[in-house]
């Protein structure tokens, strides 16, 4: 059960430094910033990895390259767009 | 890679998401900020690709090059009109992704025991990530205009899906306490990709803002459910700060209507046409034309431009910029004021008036935007209805106490609408009607182009 606990504990001050930081930011930047964090919800693609790195075939493999794909798109594409994005709020010089 | 350092990467990794969410805040240091936290996804991966458990690379690299083609391609050619079109699909990819995770893993364990608490983990990922693949589907369709953007009602739909939502929940009981059996994961997929049509075929246009921010929040948290079932720390860390984010969104999309969730996931708000008594007074709106309207700005101190989603429909984005770049040679000050739900997702119009290379200091959240109106000369509606409604103000109508951009208090109103038809809360908008009201019917990219010419010439 350790593990279990340890998780949890994560999770909950994750969900509390997530609120902090994001409850202060201004609206302008609201559309980059979901995508932004967007683009880190593909963090899974490392669950992707691990399963279809173990090479057990079939099924499972076929499952864990869809989500590689699927985890892969989110995260170059969504870190892209915000920089594109972003790069159109930078001031003026 | 030994273990030791493995965890190292991953630790190091956590800190620069964190920094880099943080460095999002200011648009000074945020492009930045994206670009950390883009260097921790790729600590982690290659920390991953390393690990002793990865044998097998065909595979990933070829899922890696295929994924990261596609999502550069979309990246790259999306108009900024489109964003919140991307936006839904790429929730919708992360969402997906976490749901096949747990799939394989489950799947990997056929007629094995996972055990409570992964069983209910690896549940929680299909339910959760799977409503938000086949959610942001719809979600996409509705602003992509392939699904219709009214709601879409039919009877017993509620029923439907809450036995839909109980059978799922018993799924993932399910999973905790037997031997994992591979069709159950089939089944509660389809159960979960139904659900999330269900749940946003409902849902009007509008409320879209709500919908993008909650489906942003559901695939951060499928991969926090993901990172339980593979005991990964950082997965569960990266997505509950992804979860806490959307969270927050949907709480100020809801609160700048003031609707709760469950009005808005239910309400099926904009679903019927209330058309409007026909024994009140008879009221006429007063027309103008763009170089009527012209001499007001060009003579004004102060100009108020407050956006909608009709900017983002006409790509009127650059005729505006053409027209403060006039105003603003006259010596006339304008500033826009921003509704956070003007638009179809948090921040929308904010984004398309910086590609037109509007300062973002011109633009004014609610409150500081009516603080200026009542010394402002003219106010221009632009492709907005619902937010300048002042019937938000009275207690009886559908949209009462949504806070508005109190356009009313300036001296002059100019209101550019292709015609009187109702915003999407299909209620009648007062302001059209009034005496200082002028209305200028015409596509909002060229009225904005003559209104630019004509000033420019005045």
């Amino acid at each position: 059960m350790g593990i279990w606990l340890m998780g949890i504990y994560v999770f909950v001050l994750a969900m509390f430094v997530g609120f902090e930081l994001i409850r202060k930011i201004p609206p302008t930047l609201h559309t980059p910033l979901m995508s932004g964090a967007n683009a880190i919800s593909g963090i899974t693609l490392i669950g992707a990895i691990l399963v279809v790195g173990e090479g057990s075939g079939g099924w499972v493999t076929g499952l864990g390259i869809a989500a590689v794909v699927f985890a892969t798109v989110n995260v170059v594409g969504g870190f892209l767009v915000t920089d594109r994005m972003l790069r159109m709020f930078r001031r003026k010089d | 890679m030994p273990p030791m350092l493995l965890e190292l990467a991953y630790i190091l990794s956590a800190f620069l998401f964190i920094l880099g969410l943080k460095r999002l805040g200011s648009p000074a240091t945020a492009p930045a900020g994206n670009a950390m936290a883009a260097a921790a996804m790729l600590i982690a991966v290659v920390a991953t690709l390393l690990d002793r458990q990865v044998v097998s690379y065909a595979g990933i690299a070829g899922g890696m090059v295929g994924g990261a083609l596609l999502g550069t391609i979309l990246a790259r050619r999306v108009q900024m009109t489109a964003m919140p079109q991307l936006v839904a699909v790429f929730n919708g990819f992360g969402g997906g992704a976490s749901a096949l995770v747990a799939s394989a893993e489950l799947i990997r364990q056929a007629g094995m025991e996972p055990g409570i608490a992964a069983g209910i983990a690896a549940g929680v990922g299909i339910l959760v990530g799977t409503v938000t693949f086949s959610g942001s589907v719809i979600a996409w369709g509705k602003l992509q205009g392939v699904v219709t953007q009214r709601p879409v009602l039919f009877p017993l739909q509620r029923v439907v899906s809450f036995i839909l939502f109980a059978a799922l929940v018993a799924g993932v009981i399910l999973l905790g306490v037997g031997p994992v059996d591979p069709l159950l994961v089939l089944a509660m997929a389809g159960a979960a990709l139904l659900l999330g049509v269900l749940l946003v075929v409902p849902i009007g246009g509008a409320d879209m803002p709500v919908v993008v921010s909650l489906l942003n929040s559901y695939s951060g948290l499928a991969a926090s459910a993901a990172g339980f079932v593979l005991g990964n720390a950082l997965l569960i860390l990266a997505g509950a700060l992804v979860g806490a984010a959307g969270l927050i969104l949907t709480q100020l999309m809801c609160r700048a209507m003031n609707r709760s969730l469950a009005n808005v996931a239910f309400g099926a708000f904009g679903g019927v046409d209330t058309t409007v008594g026909q024994d009140g007074p008879a009221r006429t709106a007063r027309s103008t034309t763009a170089e009527e309207a012209a001499p007001l700005l060009s003579y004004a101190s102060r100009v108020a431009i407050i956006p909608g989603y009709g900017l983002a429909v006409a790509q009127a984005q650059h005729e505006v910029k053409k027209l403060v770049a006039n105003l603003e040679e006259r010596g006339v000050e304008v500033y826009f004021a921003i509704h956070p739900v003007a638009g179809r997702m948090p921040g929308h119009m904010n984004v398309l008036l910086a590609e037109a290379d509007i300062p973002y200091e011109l633009l004014l959240d609610l409150d500081d935007a009516n603080d200026q109106m009542s010394r402002t000369d003219v106010a221009i509606v632009v492709g907005a209805n619902d937010v300048v409604n002042p019937e938000a103000r009275n207690p009886g109508s559908a949209i009462a106490g949504m806070p508005i951009v109190d356009v009313d208090r300036a001296t002059t109103v100019v209101v550019i609408k292709r015609s009187l038809s109702t915003g999407f809360a299909g209620i009648d908008n007062p302001l059209f009607y009034k005496n200082r009201t002028m209305m200028l019917f015409a596509d909002a990219k060229v009225a904005m182009a003559d209104l630019a010419r004509e000033v420019r010439e005045a």
